[in-house]
């Protein structure tokens, strides 16, 4: 039996990070990552490390920085909330945290528990001092991506790549 | 539960003579100055002052990205329980070359010594186990010290060892603040060496 396929934009995201010495794909489950996660557990020289709340990821890309090495924290938008005190890390230390957000929340949202966390992810990254690219369509995406990849790795700043559900696509409930 | 018979000032030295083998991560207040007079807080230490929780996942991220450094995180209870499921997180991934020492005091001493749930029924060894890690063990007095270090020097990791110490003030070290200076600090000494 073949692998599934996965989409387009998925690949070359994970490829575009892969390029960019990403190496640890930590993650809290989410329908907006999984395609990038299997790509993750399937490639020889990257890890996929499942997380219990997504704050753990922080302090193991802080962790993975510490020894030279460069990850990636891939989680709902819901799971920004979770992480607020651990990305003092950005600020505090200078660490190069880069989040995968994958927004639940915003466009075409049908579950109103979604609706909190979600319009707040901007304002808590601003606050915690991360720096937001935005991707709504799949034309953004490359080029978002190389600059958030810029600003973390070699500018030594805390990023978020913010896939919204104008790109993803709204859950149907 | 047994008595509490241990010193925590004498407690690193004993269980980490070889410190200057390892990358060390130590959490916040107390376990960061027991850390921190222990190596002299040398560069391959990195102490902790905030982001209380991050120890485990910050020693997690150090071992996978390193595998072929020994990583050890010394961390105390408080912040162990507020981020308890990353040792689920470490049994998963189960990294080879990962120890963690929890300096338990059964209070949380940074902010008075309130009283805290391992005073209680909380039991570190049994949550530890539970998440999945097989090599764990418990220490309260002083005669387990030499087979405690042998466990950290033996037993397959990743490993848990729960230090359950007397109330009682850690080392008198005071330690340097400047978070981003010791990140680079401790990169710049992790890297020469690779």
């Amino acid at each position: 039996m073949t692998e599934p396929k996965e989409p387009r934009w998925a690949r070359n995201l994970f490829s575009q990070l892969v390029d960019g010495g990403v190496t640890l794909f930590t993650h809290v489950p989410d329908a907006g990552n999984a395609a990038l996660i299997r790509l993750a557990e399937r490639h020889n020289e990257t890890t996929a490390v499942l997380l219990s709340t997504e704050e753990e990821g922080v302090g193991i890309c802080a962790g993975a920085d510490l020894v030279g090495a460069h990850g990636v924290v891939c989680m709902q938008s819901s799971g920004v909330g979770n992480c607020i005190n651990h990305l003092s890390l950005v600020k505090g230390g200078r660490f190069p945290i880069f989040l995968i957000v994958t927004m639940r929340g915003d466009y075409g949202e049908q579950n109103p528990w979604q609706y909190p966390m979600g319009q707040a992810v901007d304002a808590v990254l601003e606050a915690m001092g991360l720096l937001i690219f935005r991707v709504d369509s799949e034309a953004d995406l490359e080029t978002a991506t190389g600059a958030a990849l810029s600003a973390c790795f070699k500018g030594g700043q805390g990023v978020a790549l913010v896939l919204s559900q104008r790109f993803l696509g709204a859950k149907a409930f | 539960m047994t008595d509490r018979l241990l010193d925590r000032r004498e407690l690193l030295p004993a269980l980490l003579p070889d410190h200057e083998e390892y990358l060390l991560i130590s959490g916040l207040a107390g376990a960061s100055r027991d850390a921190a007079a222990l190596t002299r807080e040398s560069d391959n230490l990195f102490t902790m002052g905030g982001a209380m929780g991050s120890a485990v996942p910050i020693g997690l991220g150090m071992a996978l990205s390193a595998p072929d450094r020994k990583i050890a995180v010394i961390t105390g209870d408080g912040e162990l329980l507020m981020n308890i499921g990353s040792l689920a997180t470490v049994a998963s991934v189960a990294p080879q070359n990962l120890s963690i020492v929890c300096i338990d005091n059964g209070q949380h001493g940074e902010t008075g010594g309130q009283r805290g749930h391992t005073a209680e029924r909380t039991d570190l060894e049994l949550m530890a186990r539970g998440a999945g890690i097989q090599a764990t063990m418990t220490i309260s007095r002083p005669d387990e010290l030499d087979a405690a270090a042998r466990f950290l020097r033996e037993s397959p990791a990743p490993r848990f060892l729960w230090a359950r110490v007397m109330a009682g003030p850690p080392s008198d070290w005071k330690r340097n603040w400047h978070l981003a200076d010791r990140r680079t600090r401790f990169r710049e000494a992790s890297l020469k060496r690779d």
